[in-house]
């Protein structure tokens, strides 16, 4: 296993200080090793994060070359060749598990926004006071961006967040953290052959969720309560302006149905396995609210605005993969993880082979089959040799 | 399912979207008017050719569209204003969307109806305030549909025909237009 840090080192260097997973502490399983503190429903800080999977590594006595960054992945005759920092590799099959979340995706018109506003990624950034005084704009309402527009809100900035397509959900629901219910009610489990829009379900933004001791909800009307103001999703720069798209109420409108739909799949869960005594009551939460008028340009030259949170997405990189399997649009080009060339294989990618293959849990169940694929292949190459 | 009939032939659209995925180039669509003045603010705008499909594509027939402003603009009225025509665009759009959508779900429509608002502060195109912009401050759109369907799911049909429509997207977002003395 090849590492380009150390273990754990995304958890490390690309995560903002105060981030906790948005999965409650039970949920963290791994094969042969557990969460087993005194705070069960509680979420990890960073450092528990990278804590548990150095354990990890530990326990299960992974060989990590630590320090080992691959520079490129070429196909040979009988497999492939991999080349590092630390020398090359030949090997019959690779797994890729590198991510889905190496870079940050930014929208095109960023060279647009004038000189005096400094603009940041959720890479660059690290929490409030490495930023100038002055108000704030987070733009997307992912997880991303609804936690660093409350952080930089209770820091006594103004924020505004640019709002587009989003997943609302509540932190708890009927007495139990929603992850629970992704969990119990099979959604979590729903393979990737099930699903209805397989390109959408893995281009989901991260669900509002927020993982604090309080165990509180984070939607947009949580936001708004605070004082951070929502204007519709930044479509362009024109004349030092930005301007935000008039559809908001249609985003929160697609947002609240699609939750409702979710909840409503929760209750219909619980009434067929008899589980209604041991939560609370159904529960409908309000409907997003809608501003009187949201505003649709924001000059950026005013100094109202002084920096720019671009928490726009994520996106793999796999610039050192000499192996024509990515798509147009730098999509790992595979199936249930068995990539499109033989003996090439991946891992922890969204929706890989069930809804939950991007969380730590998740990981097992897709590891188990796609390895199962991959010492098939090896045996059949085998006796084929 | 095979009993629901809003008269949308979804199974070529589906149809089209795949095929589309591998030929972008396909799927780039010219829509052509051409206009001219009659008298006053009163003009005729004829609409027959656009190109999509590689090539060039005519509507079975020509349409002859009239605007002109009302009488209490001090105008002839021989046609609805320019900016009614962005309403006559946005209902269409929107009630096309909520007829494949619906067909696309499995929900039989018995009647669709819509009414579209659009407030306007003439100031603007008066040149009275320099602060009150020309177009619309804001449109608003009630939908009354009668179809085989939760509340629930209806609010999905509108919320989905919102999301795929090119006159609410058109309206909400801005677009880049270039005018030019020929």
């Amino acid at each position: 296993m090849l590492e380009r840090g150390e273990v754990a080192n995304s958890w490390r260097r690309e995560r903002w200080d105060s981030l906790r997973l948005l999965t409650p502490n039970w949920q963290s399983r791994l094969p042969g090793h557990r969460y087993e503190g005194p705070d069960p429903d509680g979420y990890m800080t960073m450092g528990e994060v990278i804590e548990f999977i150095e354990r990890f590594a530990t326990v299960s006595r992974t060989p990590v070359r630590t320090g080992t960054n691959v520079r490129s992945v070429r196909r040979t005759d009988d497999g492939y060749r991999v080349t590092t920092s630390r020398g090359e590799i030949r090997c019959r099959a690779v797994v890729i598990a590198s991510g889905a979340c190496n870079q940050p995706t930014v929208p095109q018109f960023t060279d647009a926004v004038p000189a005096s506003v400094v603009q940041l990624t959720p890479f660059d950034y690290h929490g409030p006071t490495n930023l100038p005084d002055g108000g704030v704009l987070v733009v997307g309402a992912s997880a991303t961006g609804v936690q660093l527009a409350a952080e930089l809100k209770r820091s006594g900035r103004p924020v505004i967040l640019s709002v587009g397509e989003h997943v609302r959900l509540p932190r708890l629901y009927r007495g139990r953290d929603v992850l629970w219910w992704m969990d119990a009610s099979g959604v979590w489990n729903q393979r990737h052959d099930e699903v209805d829009d397989l390109t959408r379900a893995r281009r989901l933004p991260s669900p509002q969720l927020v993982g604090t001791p309080e165990r509180r909800t984070l939607d947009l009307n949580a936001l708004a309560a605070m004082g951070v103001e929502l204007v519709g999703r930044w479509a362009a720069v024109r004349d030092g302006r930005a301007l935000f798209s008039g559809g908001l109420r249609n985003v929160f409108s697609l947002a609240d149905l699609k939750m409702q739909r979710l909840l409503d799949t929760f209750d219909e869960w619980a009434r067929a396995h008899g589980c209604d005594a041991e939560v609370d009551p159904p529960e409908r939460f309000a409907p997003t609210h809608v501003p009187e008028s949201a505003r649709w340009q924001l000059d950026l030259r005013s100094g109202e605005i002084r920096t720019i949170v671009w928490a726009t997405g994520l996106r793999p990189d796999y610039g050192w993969l000499d192996v024509p399997v990515v798509d147009a649009k730098g999509r790992l080009r595979h199936e249930g993880g068995v990539v499109d060339s033989p003996g090439l294989y991946a891992l922890g990618l969204p929706v890989l082979r069930r809804r939950k293959s991007t969380f730590i849990h998740g990981i097992e169940d897709d590891a188990r089959e796609v390895i199962d694929h991959l010492t098939r292949y090896l045996a059949v190459r085998h006796s084929l040799a | 399912m095979t009993t629901i009939d809003n008269g949308v032939n979804v199974q070529a659209l589906l149809d089209a979207r795949e095929a589309l995925k591998g030929a972008p180039e396909a799927a780039q669509f010219t829509w052509r008017a051409s206009s001219k003045w009659q008298n006053g603010v009163h003009s005729t705008t004829t609409i027959q050719n656009f190109f999509g499909l590689g090539q060039e594509q005519s509507h079975k027939s020509e349409t002859v569209f009239t605007a002109d402003h009302p009488e209490v603009f001090a105008a002839e009225d021989n046609g609805i204003t320019p900016i009614e025509y962005l309403l006559v665009g946005l209902a269409a759009c929107l009630t096309a969307g909520v007829a494949s959508v619906a067909q696309n779900r499995g929900i039989q429509l018995r009647s669709v109806e819509s009414t579209v608002e659009g407030n306007h502060d003439i100031r603007g195109i008066l040149g009275a305030d320099s602060d009150v912009r020309n177009g619309f401050n804001d449109i608003k759109v009630t939908f009354t549909i009668d179809a085989d369907a939760s509340p629930q799911d209806i609010e999905a049909l509108v919320a989905q025909s919102q999301k795929r429509s090119a006159v609410f997207d058109a309206l909400t977002n801005p677009t880049n237009v270039t005018v030019e003395v020929a």
